[in-house]
C-alpha cells in the first residue's frame, strides 16, 4: 500500500553564525492513511523542525534536503504555490500556543470560515453553516455565539478546539499537531485527546503527534518514532517501544515518566509545627468600565493547613485554581496594596502579618522559593554565581567576599553544577541547570521551608526526574520542609506526604498521600487523577476517563463554587465546608457521585 | 603535578569573576566600527585639549591681511590664499583650525557634561517612580509632566537673566530639560522590570528594595538608556549651537562648532572652507557616538548574539 506521507533521508540545517547546525539528520518514516504517526523526543531533539521543513515552513536561514512524498508527489522544494494549496488544505497542523496561533482582531468564525473559503470554494453561508456545525463537533458550547466571539474572550482549551476546528474543516488527509496538549491544565488535555482521537476514527484522518509526553504518545499513537538529537534512536508499533524499548534512551525516557502507582521513599518527619496557615484569603479588585464599582476576585478562599518540619506538602490545582497565589501569601511576596489579604500565617509561632518589614526581610532567611521558569527567575545580566550569592549578600552582609565565594562554589557542587561557572550567565546554561541555580540560590541560607512553585514543569521528563531527586535528596540531607505545588499529580506523588487539591482558591480534599491516590473521594480529584496520562499503551486504549465536560468555570461567578455540589445551588454564597471523612482525610461537601 | 597546578590556575583566573563591565569591554573590543569611533573621538579629545601646543596660532588672534583666506592646498576657487593656516580663516582672518578645536572643546563639553547630568538625575528619579509605583509614581511623574510643559527658550533666557551668562548655567540649563525624557524611559523600563520573575526572586532573598534597584532594575534598563544617551549627546551639542546663535551660549572670542558652522553657512558660496572644516569635525562626532553606542548596546547585553 503506498503510504500517504514518505519522508526519505530527511536533512535539515540551519546556517547560523557559529557555522552550520543539523537540527535534523538523514531521517525517514512514514505514515500511512488514518495512522497516527508519534514523535516523541525532548526539547531541542528536531522534533518540531522535522514537519516543518518537510512542508516548507522553516525560518529563512534553514534549508531542508532529501525526499518528502505526499500523496506520491514529491513536495520538498515544491513552488510556494503548489505547497500553500496542499498546507491548509490536505494537510493542516496544530500548534502549541492557541493564543499565538489565532489572529487576535478577527473573529473565530472568520478564523474558521478563511480556511474553508480559500481551500474548498464555498460560499459564504455555507462556510458559516460548516463552521458552526465544526465548533459543535469539537463540542464547544453555544457554537453561534461563539463564531462572533474574538480569540481573547475563550479560554486556552476553547481556543485550542477553535483550532482544531480550523485544522479539520477542509476535511484533510493528515494533521500535523505539534505538542497540541502541552499548555493546557491536565483534564483539559484530556477532553482534546479525546476530540482527536474521534477524529481520527470517524473521518479517517491520518495524524502526527508531535509530543515530550510519553503518556500522550501511548494513548494516541499506532507506530512510535523516538528522536534524540535529530535523528531517529527507535522507531516500531507502539506496543513494542512501550513495552520492548530497545535503545537505552528509550528505556530511560520510559522510567523518567512520573508514575501515579509509585511513591518514592520519603523522610520521617517531626511532630513539631513549623507553619500554620489560617483561614488564609487573598482577593484582588478587578477593575470594571469606567464608573463601575470594581469587583473582587478571590484568588484564594479561605485556606487553612499546617506543615511539620521536615514535611512535603503536595498544593495541587489546574491553572486559576490559586495556587500559585496561596504560595506568594504564605512567602508574603504579594504586591502590598495590589491584594487584599486575610487570615493568619504563623511561622514557628510568630504571626507574620505582625511583623514589620525589618523581621520579615530577617526571617526570609528562612523560607525560600524555586521558581517555574528557570530562565525568568534568574537576572539575565547576573553571572549564575552572584545570583546565588545574592540571598547571602542581602541577609548576611558581615560576609567577606572570600567566605560568600567559598559558599557558593560548595552550594554549586551541591547541586551538581561545575563551579567553575560561577560566571557564566542563564543563557549560557541548559534549563536544567538554570533550575540547579535556582535551587541552589534558594538552599544557600539553609532554610527550613522551600516553597517549590511548579519547579520542574518547564523541564523535559529526564531533568524533571533528576531535579526531583535532587530536591528530595537535599530535604533528606537537611530536615527541610517543602511546599510541593504543581498541575501535575504524577509528580506530586513521589515526593509528598500529604497532598492538598485546591479548585478556585478552595480546598477540595486534603490528605495523605497514600489515602489520596488509593481512594479519592472529591470528584474533582477523581477527574484530575483519572486525567492524568501513563506510558502503557493498553492501558490507555481500555482506559474510560472521568472527563469534567466544558472548562473551568470563571472565578468571578458565584455559582463556581458550588460545580460539584448542584443541590445547593438555591443559595449562592453557600460554600462547601471540609469534612473529615477519615482520619486526616478531608474532604470538601460535594453531591454524591452518581 | 604541573599539569594539575597549571589546571588549578585556569579555574582558579575562570573562577576568580569576571565583572559584567569587564564581560563588555571584551564584547566591545570585537566591535569594529565601535572601535574604530572610539579612536576616533579619543583622538578628538587629545586634539581638543591640547589645541594649544598643535598650532603656531592663537585662537583669537586676528589678522586683518588675511581675512577669508583659504589654504594654500584648497582646490577650489578662493580670494587669497593664508599659508600655514591649514584649514584657512575666518572673516577676521582668524585661524580656523584652532578655532575649529577650540570649539570641539566647548562642543564636546558641554555635550558630555549636559548628558551626564540628565543621566544621573533621569535614571535615579525614573528608576524609584517606577519601582515605588503608586502614588509617589503618579506624583513624581506628574511634575515631570509640568515640567516638560515649559517652554525650554524661556526657561534659559530667564535663567541668563537672573543670573550672569556663565558656561555652566549653560550646562545646568540643557541638563536640567534632557532628563526629562531620561527619567520617562527609565520609568518605563522599570515597570516592566518590575513585573519579571527575577525581581520576584530578588525580593524572595530579602533583597531590598533600594538594592533590587541598584542590582536588578537599572543595569537592566542600560540598554534603551545608552541608546538614548548616544542620541542625546549629539542632541545637546545642536542645543548648544542654537543658543549660541541666538547669542545666549558661548561668547565670542569663545567658539563652539555650532557658532563656527553658522558662520560658515552665511558665506558658504565664496569660502566654503569655512562651512566645510567644522561641519565634517561635528559630522564625525556625531557618527562616532551613534557608533559607540550601538556597540555599547550590543556589548552590554548578553543574551542577543
Amino acid at each position: 500500500m503506498s503510504k500517504l506521507l514518505e519522508i526519505t533521508d530527511l536533512d535539515i540545517r540551519f546556517d547560523t553564525p557559529d557555522g552550520e547546525v543539523y537540527a535534523v539528520k538523514n531521517i525517514s518514516l512514514a505514515i500511512g492513511a488514518g495512522e497516527c504517526l508519534g514523535v516523541v523526543g525532548e526539547s531541542g531533539s528536531g522534533k518540531s523542525q522535522l514537519f516543518l521543513g518537510a512542508f516548507g515552513l522553516l525560518a529563512a536561514n534553514g534549508s531542508a534536503t532529501g525526499s518528502v512524498r505526499f500523496r506520491g508527489e514529491e513536495i520538498l522544494g515544491a513552488s510556494a504555490k503548489r505547497l500553500n494549496a496542499i498546507r491548509g488544505g490536505a494537510v493542516t497542523m496544530i500548534f502549541q500556543d492557541p493564543l499565538t496561533a489565532l489572529t487576535p482582531h478577527m473573529t473565530v468564525g472568520r478564523q474558521i470560515t478563511e480556511a474553508l473559503v480559500t481551500h474548498r470554494k464555498v460560499g459564504r453561508a455555507e462556510a458559516i453553516a460548516r463552521a458552526t456545525e465544526m465548533l459543535d463537533y469539537v463540542r464547544i458550547p453555544e457554537a453561534a455565539r461563539r463564531m462572533k466571539q474574538y480569540p481573547h474572550e475563550l479560554s486556552g482549551g476553547m481556543r485550542q478546539r477553535v483550532m482544531i476546528a480550523i485544522a479539520t474543516i477542509t476535511g484533510p488527509d493528515l494533521i500535523i499537531a505539534d505538542e497540541p496538549t502541552t499548555a493546557l491544565d491536565v483534564t483539559v488535555q484530556a477532553q482534546i485527546l479525546e476530540i482527536l482521537r474521534t477524529l481520527k476514527e470517524e473521518k479517517q484522518t491520518a495524524l502526527a503527534l508531535v509530543s515530550h509526553d510519553m503518556g500522550v504518545i501511548a494513548g494516541m499513537a499506532d507506530q512510535v518514532q523516538v528522536m534524540r538529537r535529530g535523528e531517529i534512536v527507535e522507531s516500531g508499533p507502539v506496543d513494542e517501544i512501550f513495552y520492548t524499548p530497545q535503545a537505552d534512551y528509550t528505556r530511560m525516557l520510559l522510567a523518567a515518566v512520573p508514575r501515579l502507582d509509585r511513591a518514592g521513599d520519603l523522610p520521617p518527619t517531626s511532630s513539631e509545627t513549623l507553619l500554620q496557615v489560617n483561614d488564609l484569603t487573598v482577593t484582588f479588585p478587578i477593575k470594571g468600565a469606567l464608573f463601575q464599582k470594581p469587583r473582587e476576585l478571590r484568588a484564594v478562599d479561605g485556606v487553612s493547613f499546617d506543615l511539620k518540619k521536615g514535611e512535603t506538602l503536595g498544593i495541587v490545582g489546574e491553572s486559576g485554581s490559586g495556587k500559585s497565589t496561596l504560595a506568594r501569601a504564605v512567602l508574603k511576596l504579594l504586591p502590598a496594596g495590589l491584594a487584599g489579604e486575610g487570615g493568619r500565617i504563623v511561622w514557628m509561632g510568630r504571626d507574620l502579618g505582625e511583623a514589620g518589614k525589618a523581621e520579615l526581610r530577617q526571617l526570609r532567611s528562612d523560607f525560600q522559593i524555586v521558581f517555574q521558569d528557570p530562565l525568568a527567575s534568574l537576572d539575565p545580566r547576573m553571572p549564575v554565581g552572584q545570583s546565588i550569592a545574592e540571598p547571602l549578600q542581602a541577609l548576611e552582609p558581615h560576609l567577606s567576599r572570600e567566605k560568600v565565594r567559598a559558599r557558593v562554589r560548595a552550594m554549586m557542587d551541591r547541586v551538581d553544577l561545575d563551579p567553575a561557572w560561577i560566571n557564566r550567565y542563564p543563557h549560557e546554561l541548559s534549563g536544567g541547570q538554570n533550575q540547579r541555580v535556582g535551587i541552589a540560590r534558594a538552599m544557600i541560607l539553609s532554610p527550613r521551608m522551600v516553597v517549590c512553585d511548579e519547579a520542574v514543569s518547564a523541564l523535559d521528563v529526564s531533568i524533571q526526574a533528576e531535579i526531583v531527586a535532587l530536591i528530595g535528596e537535599l530535604q533528606k540531607e537537611t530536615g527541610l520542609s517543602l511546599l510541593f505545588i504543581s498541575h501535575d499529580l504524577a509528580v506530586v506523588r513521589r515526593l509528598c506526604h500529604r497532598v492538598m487539591v485546591l479548585y478556585l482558591g478552595r480546598v477540595v480534599e486534603l490528605a495523605g498521600g497514600e489515602s489520596l491516590y488509593r481512594k479519592p473521594r472529591h470528584p474533582y480529584t477523581r477527574a484530575l487523577l483519572s486525567a492524568v496520562l501513563t506510558p502503557d499503551p493498553k492501558a490507555e486504549r481500555a482506559r474510560t476517563r472521568t472527563l469534567l465536560t466544558g472548562d473551568t468555570p470563571s472565578p468571578l461567578d458565584p455559582k463556581a463554587q458550588l460545580r460539584f455540589l448542584k443541590s445547593k445551588l438555591a443559595d449562592e454564597s453557600y460554600r462547601p465546608r471540609l469534612v473529615e471523612e477519615a482520619p486526616g482525610h478531608f474532604v470538601a461537601e460535594h453531591d454524591a457521585i452518581s | 603535578m604541573i599539569g594539575s597546578a597549571a589546571k588549578t590556575e585556569a579555574l582558579e583566573r575562570a573562577v576568580k569573576g569576571r565583572s559584567l563591565g569587564m564581560d563588555a569591554w571584551v564584547r566591545l573590543k570585537r566591535n569594529r566600527a565601535a572601535m574604530a569611533a572610539i579612536t576616533v573621538l579619543t583622538l578628538m579629545t587629545l586634539m581638543a585639549i591640547f589645541a594649544p601646543f598643535l598650532s603656531p596660532f592663537r585662537y583669537d588672534a586676528i589678522n586683518y591681511d588675511l581675512v577669508t583666506c583659504a589654504p594654500s592646498w584648497w582646490p577650489g576657487p578662493s580670494s587669497c590664499i593664508a599659508p600655514g593656516h591649514i584649514f584657512g580663516t575666518d572673516a577676521v582672518g582668524r585661524d580656523l583650525f584652532v578655532r575649529v578645536l577650540y570649539g570641539a572643546r566647548m562642543s564636546l563639553a558641554v555635550g558630555l557634561v549636559a548628558t551626564l547630568v540628565s543621566l544621573v538625575i533621569g535614571v535615579i528619579y525614573g528608576a524609584v517612580a517606577g519601582y515605588v509605583g503608586g502614588r509617589t509614581d503618579a506624583l513624581m511623574m506628574r511634575a515631570v509632566d509640568i515640567l516638560y510643559s515649559l517652554p525650554f527658550i524661556f526657561f534659559v533666557i530667564i535663567l541668563m537673566v537672573l543670573f550672569e551668562r556663565n558656561l555652566i548655567l549653560l550646562f545646568v540649563a540643557v541638563g536640567a530639560v534632557e532628563w526629562l525624557t531620561m527619567a520617562r524611559i527609565v520609568r518605563g523600563q522599570t515597570l516592566s522590570i518590575k513585573q519579571k520573575e527575577f525581581v520576584e526572586a530578588a525580593r524572595a532573598a530579602g533583597v531590598s528594595g533600594f538594592g533590587i534597584v541598584r542590582r536588578h532594575i537599572i543595569p537592566n534598563a542600560v540598554g534603551p538608556v545608552v541608546v538614548y544617551v548616544t542620541l542625546t549627546v549629539p542632541a545637546v551639542i545642536l542645543t548648544e549651537s542654537f543658543l549660541s546663535f541666538l547669542g545666549l551660549g558661548v561668547q565670542e572670542p569663545l567658539t563652539s562648532w555650532g557658532t563656527l558652522i553658522s558662520e560658515g553657512a552665511a558665506q558658504m558660496e565664496t569660502a566654503t572652507w569655512t562651512l566645510v572644516f567644522p561641519a565634517l569635525f561635528m559630522a564625525a562626532t556625531l557618527f562616532c557616538f551613534n557608533f559607540i553606542g550601538d556597540g555599547l548596546r550590543d556589548a552590554l547585553d548578553p543574551r542577543d548574539r
